[in-house]
């Protein structure tokens, strides 16, 4: 096979190769699994369609490529990404998943609506303990939503190994908007590490996949530039803290390929379209830790779902997909080109990316990464005031500190956005009394004392709502970067009701440790959190970290305030900002136990909680 | 109590070595890690000199082995071993508290040891120990170390140590007060996180009573070496 050489990067030879994989690597498609097959290869086209109700899927170790070096893949039906499954809501499902590893299974599908029991997590969903190998597990439960979807192991660190694949649902009563062709765009990262690996690495050395590290050099230019004064205030803070403002992601492109749709960056997906047709794009996000931003140079994207749920539509020029997170959006091409679809993962160490084209034989350029992005103080939930700003990346900051009671969409908070293009503020109410559903809690910050320790390095006090900061590395980047503040569901709030009661949930952690938690409390060492049957309550996520977290609930819909009530977007995962707070609605309509974690799949060992509904 | 039970883990795992559950936040892991191990210019033969550190343990609780060897020709002069229960105390503190053995230079003694090892603000690892021996001699050691980053991978790394006693130990050839102090500077190379040949200057000066016993030696009292080694983990 061939191997290729990308002379402008400053990254070493081996890395480069692993940052943008093999040409033609990939992953068998539905051969017998024996130690003799060699790794073939998934078609630029991407993953195979399962259609029906009843699905047949099988896990078995597979022989991949995605590098140069072979790996056993842990794949469902011979492929990675495993299929997708395609049915239609109402359908009564029947899913078969016949376990041919050495080590127990589960298959969770992520944003369904299901019994507890149909979950899919091991020892959390009810009478649920895992697939053992050589038997078969199956799952019954009916169709009730449609939308894009996905599915993933949810046993150890299987997912890392290429258990995941896409899920749409076609719409009962036919789609609210249209199209002519759709094609389900999955983004992942691979490794040719064992997962096991990459974590105990983790462990003993956390900066070990960050090679972006600040360098002498670099802190001399900054003191050149900012002078003595602001340099100090600034270097101050984070050697006080003795935290690296470098430090995105904990898995970078120093072992991971990015693949879009199980093919890698040197082959690039392809999906084709017709000029002039309506396309729809069904991104999911089935990384292990990677956030990806997605842009098509030359194409406006429409945003028209979130999370498989139907939005008002939001036309973006890029999105910033969190691991789990799924969007859809409709893109029309209207000239005989072919456009790239560029998903660059939020530290920059590489990128996935596919090609839209008419033609199988026409390409379009790859664009050049963004720089890396750095932290600012207000990504620590610091209080900026009486701070010297200058060279900091402080566009969506909101700088009133402590007393944030429902100041997201104060005038005042509007003062220091200069996001003009975010058409906030028009629409969203200024909320009056105690937190009405749709505007998030007022209830003050406060750190619970299982907050201090060594396993604890920050704390952030002046944490803020930011709905519509688009995220370190996307602010004011002269693009139109979706937010969550312009998300709002297409319909009527499914629950009008107000909270009876708020949860306040601190995503907290040492990174130095590399050890995580919810309130400074291990999953180890928690009690499940008990919702009560029917219930309708806020949970305030905070966090007290400096990484983007995207938190998933099980079971039952995230209806994230955005600020408008009457129109509350229901997701199944949340990013939370480092240094931010955020708001959720939660009907608990689903008995039963539920899993409840961060998705990063490194931290979710210990940032989990198990959810029982009673 | 934690001890007991990093003890029975370290012995399970050795048992059953790499069948860990992972799905555990908190996982076993050890590490084994030689922080320098490198030959130093000097008239004659040139020493070797080994720093070592293995862990085995949790994130908050391990066990803690320091290893520091040096060899001349065919002798060992120096060498002296560590065996700690390290506990997490802070974010980035450890409190170290175990037993010190010195076997070389002769004749051996033995400590109690009690020490802060972590990083210090502004990025500074430090560890600052205190060891209490017989007739209770207290030796105090502080150690300072420091990465700066030229490049991703061209790293250099000042350290500063010093020791001092509260009294003299003629046998040992030690006096008191400030005894010994060591500045180096080594420019490595991380071919690999795990792995990073380095060449450096090492500068080393003996002080009071201690300076006065290497006299009496017709041993330098101060000395600049130059340095060539590896640094690895794993």
């Amino acid at each position: 096979m061939q191997k290729i050489i990308f002379p402008n990067e400053s990254v070493s030879l081996s890395r480069r190769r692993f940052v943008k994989g093999l040409v033609a690597g990939g992953a068998v498609m539905g051969l017998g699994v024996g130690p003799s097959a060699s790794a073939m290869v998934v078609p630029r086209t991407g993953q195979n369609t399962l259609s029906g109700s009843t699905f047949d899927l099988t896990y078995s170790p597979v022989k991949v490529n995605f590098t140069g070096n072979e790996r056993f893949a842990m794949a469902i039906n011979g492929s990675v990404p495993a299929p997708t499954l395609r049915f239609k809501e109402g359908a009564d499902l029947i899913l078969n998943v016949t376990n041919h590893l050495a080590e127990d299974t589960s298959i969770h599908w992520h944003g369904l609506i299901l019994p507890s029991a149909q979950d899919g997590v091991p020892g959390i969903s009810t009478g649920f303990n895992g697939i053992k190998p050589g038997t078969t597990f199956q799952y019954r439960f009916p169709a009730i939503q449609n939308g894009t979807y996905w599915y993933h192991s949810h046993s150890g660190f299987q997912e890392q190994m290429g258990a995941y694949g896409a899920i749409v649902i076609e719409p009962k009563a036919g789609y609210p908007y249209s199209f002519d062709r759709e094609h389900v765009v999955v983004l992942s990262d691979w490794s040719d590490e064992k997962p096991e690996d990459v974590y105990t690495k983790l462990k003993k050395l956390p900066h070990y996949y960050n090679f972006r590290e600040r360098t002498v050099g670099e802190s001399l230019a900054q003191l050149k530039a900012q002078g003595l004064n602001a340099f100090l205030a600034d270097r101050g803070m984070w050697n006080d803290m003795r935290m690296s403002d470098r430090d995105i992601s904990d898995v970078t492109g120093y072992t991971y390929t990015f693949l879009m749709n199980g093919v890698t960056p040197a082959d690039g997906w392809m999906g084709l379209f017709q000029c002039g047709e309506k396309v729809l794009l069904r991104f999911i996000n089935a990384a292990a830790m990677t956030f990806f931003d997605v842009r098509i140079p030359g194409l406006k994207m429409t945003v028209v779902a979130a999370d498989g749920q139907y939005v008002e539509p939001v036309s973006v020029d890029e999105f910033r997909i969190g691991v789990a997170e799924t969007y859809d959006v409709i893109v029309e091409p209207s000239s005989e080109q072919a456009y790239s679809v560029f998903a660059q993962a939020i530290d920059r160490s590489g990128y996935a990316r596919g090609t839209l084209t008419p033609h199988p034989e026409m390409t379009a350029s790859v664009p050049e990464m963004d720089a890396a992005p750095i932290l600012g103080h207000g990504d620590m939930g610091m209080d900026m005031r009486g701070m010297d700003h200058s060279g900091h990346d402080m566009g969506s900051m909101d700088h009133s500190g402590h007393n944030m009671r429902g100041m997201h969409h104060s005038s005042h908070h509007m003062v220091h956005m200069d996001h003009a293009r975010h058409q906030i503020g028009c629409r969203n109410r200024m909320p009056m009394g105690s937190g009405p559903a749709g505007f998030g809690s007022k209830q003050a910050v406060v750190h619970a004392e299982t907050e201090y320790g060594p396993h604890i390095d920050m704390r952030a006090d002046a944490a803020n709502y930011r709905l519509d900061d688009p995220g370190i590395g996307l602010r004011n980047n002269g693009r139109h970067v979706l937010t969550y503040a312009e998300l709002f569901n297409l319909y009527k709030t499914h629950d009008p009701r107000e909270p009876e009661r708020e949860i306040n949930l601190h995503l907290t952690g040492n990174m130095s440790r590399y050890m995580w938690s919810i309130n400074g409390i291990k999953f180890a060492d928690a009690e499940p959190l008990h919702l009560k049957y029917g219930e309708r309550v806020r949970i305030n996520l905070l966090n007290d970290t400096m990484m983007n977290h995207p938190i998933h609930l099980h079971g039952m819909w995230s209806d994230l305030e955005t600020g408008d009530p009457d129109h509350i977007p229901r997701k199944h995962t949340v990013i939370v900002q480092p240094g931010a707070k955020i708001s959720y609605l939660v009907s608990a309509d689903a008995m039963g136990g539920w899993a409840y974690h961060c998705h990063l799949l490194y931290h979710m060992p210990g940032m989990f909680r198990k959810v029982v509904v009673s | 109590m934690q001890c007991i039970k990093i003890w029975v883990a370290i012995a399970l795992a050795t048992a059953f070595s790499g069948a860990q559950a992972m799905t555990e936040d908190d996982p076993f892991v050890s590490q084994v890690i030689i922080d320098q191990l490198e030959t130093r210019s000097a008239e004659g033969s040139n020493p070797l000199v080994l720093e070592a550190d293995a862990w085995f343990g949790y994130d908050l609780h391990k066990l803690w082995l320091k290893a520091d060897v040096e060899k001349v020709g065919s002798e060992i002069e120096e060498s002296e071993f560590q065996a700690l229960y390290s506990r997490a105390i802070d974010p980035y503190w450890d409190l170290q508290i175990g037993w010190r053995h010195n076997t070389k230079p002769q004749p051996s003694r033995d400590w109690l040891a009690l020490g802060f090892k972590g990083l210090a603000p502004y990025w500074i690892e430090t560890d600052a120990a205190l060891f209490i021996g017989k007739n209770n001699q207290v030796n105090a050691r502080l150690t300072f170390e420091h990465e700066m980053l030229f490049t991703q991978q061209l790293v250099l790394i000042p350290e500063l140590s010093m020791n001092l006693f509260s009294k003299q130990d003629a046998a040992a050839e030690v006096g008191s007060g400030l005894s010994d102090m060591s500045f180096g500077l080594r420019l490595g190379y991380e071919i690999k996180r795990e792995f990073a040949p380095y060449v450096g200057v090492n500068w080393t000066k003996k002080f009071g009573g201690t300076a006065d016993h290497a006299r009496a030696a017709e041993e330098k009292v101060s000395d600049t070496q130059f340095v060539a080694g590896i640094r690895a983990w794993f």
